[in-house]
């Protein structure tokens, strides 16, 4: 996968698969600081400590229909390439946090990519879930919740045309703003 | 956009959305499920739900659920699409990249033809 954002996907969709009521999903670039950090928590059905050891080896996958699963190898052997480090905490009935960090200005360090479609994918397509993003750049902050946007749709679902364009303007929006530093 | 001002647009955008659905009459609920396991990610599977999403914007399809799915059974067939249109049996399409999601949009979830030369078999 070429960009974080990928990988973000594919994290939340292993904690949209453990049944996850909650998801949170953080993104702080700090310039200053020189790192890149991500973190995916979730409220979801959580793994055992054995589970928890293979978790990074690629010849592990939970799942039965096929034999390795590569999603969170791939994306720890991508930021330790780039002086950084991937960390799980997990417990069974709690949840699975999931810690990422890349040397921000590292040549090898993959972009974060288009993070907005990413997001507006995974709260149209899960509106049984209570998403809350947050990206930061520096001092300049957006938050996404979706439980107030679901409320004041009162039941119109996410993938009516002119929800869908709202999404996509507040998303594009919010996320331009933090990347650019223009209001 | 500041969040209140946000929030007060989603009245009226509730609204639009409210009587766009009354004007349209549809033939029965349409369900269209994309496979986004790691190996549907890493073949496009997120450019593809761009693209389902993008078009009912577009073209102001309402009362289409959408959903996603961890589940992958086809993975040399990916990104798949599934279609599913009132009580008839499920259609998968497979390698569905966005020009994919056009023909498969305009054909099937509009028109009600599948497009034959996407299907993949169970």
């Amino acid at each position: 996968m070429r960009e974080l954002a990928l990988h973000i996907t594919d994290l939340v969709e292993n904690s949209i698969a453990a049944k996850s009521q909650n998801i949170h999903i953080v993104i702080r670039e700090d310039n200053t600081a020189n790192h890149l950090r991500l973190l995916v928590s979730d409220d979801g059905s959580g793994m055992t400590e054995e589970v928890l050891e293979r978790i990074t080896d690629p010849f592990y996958t939970s799942r039965t229909t096929r034999k390795v699963g590569l999603g969170i190898p791939l994306l720890k052997a991508a930021a330790e390439a780039c002086n950084g480090f991937l960390t799980v905490e997990s417990s069974p009935g709690k949840g699975t946090k999931v810690s990422v960090e890349f040397q921000q200005d590292h040549i090898d360090r993959m972009p974060l990519g288009d993070i907005a479609t990413t997001i507006r994918n995974l709260i149209v397509c899960s509106p049984e879930v209570h998403f809350k993003f947050e990206y930061s750049v520096d001092d300049r902050q957006f938050i996404f919740d979706n439980q107030p946007i679901l409320q004041e749709l009162d039941g119109v679902s996410l993938t009516e045309p002119a929800v869908l364009a709202y999404l996509k303007t507040v998303i594009n929006n919010g996320i331009a703003e933090v990347q650019t530093g223009n209001n | 956009m500041d969040k209140i001002k946000s929030l007060e647009d989603l009245k009226r955008i509730r609204e639009e959305a409210l009587k766009q659905k009354s004007a349209k009459s549809t033939a029965g609920q349409i369900q269209i499920i994309v496979g986004m396991g790691t190996v549907g990610i890493a073949a496009g599977a997120r450019e593809t739900m761009k693209a389902i999403l993008d078009f009912i914007e577009k073209e102001k399809l309402t009362d289409i659920v959408v959903r996603q799915t961890g589940y992958a059974k086809w993975d040399s067939f990916e990104p798949i699409v599934q279609v599913v249109i009132g009580d008839q049996p499920m259609v998968t399409y497979g390698k569905v990249n966005s020009d994919a999601v056009t023909r498969i949009m305009e054909s099937h979830v509009v028109g009600g033809k599948i497009v034959d030369d996407l299907v993949i078999e169970d």
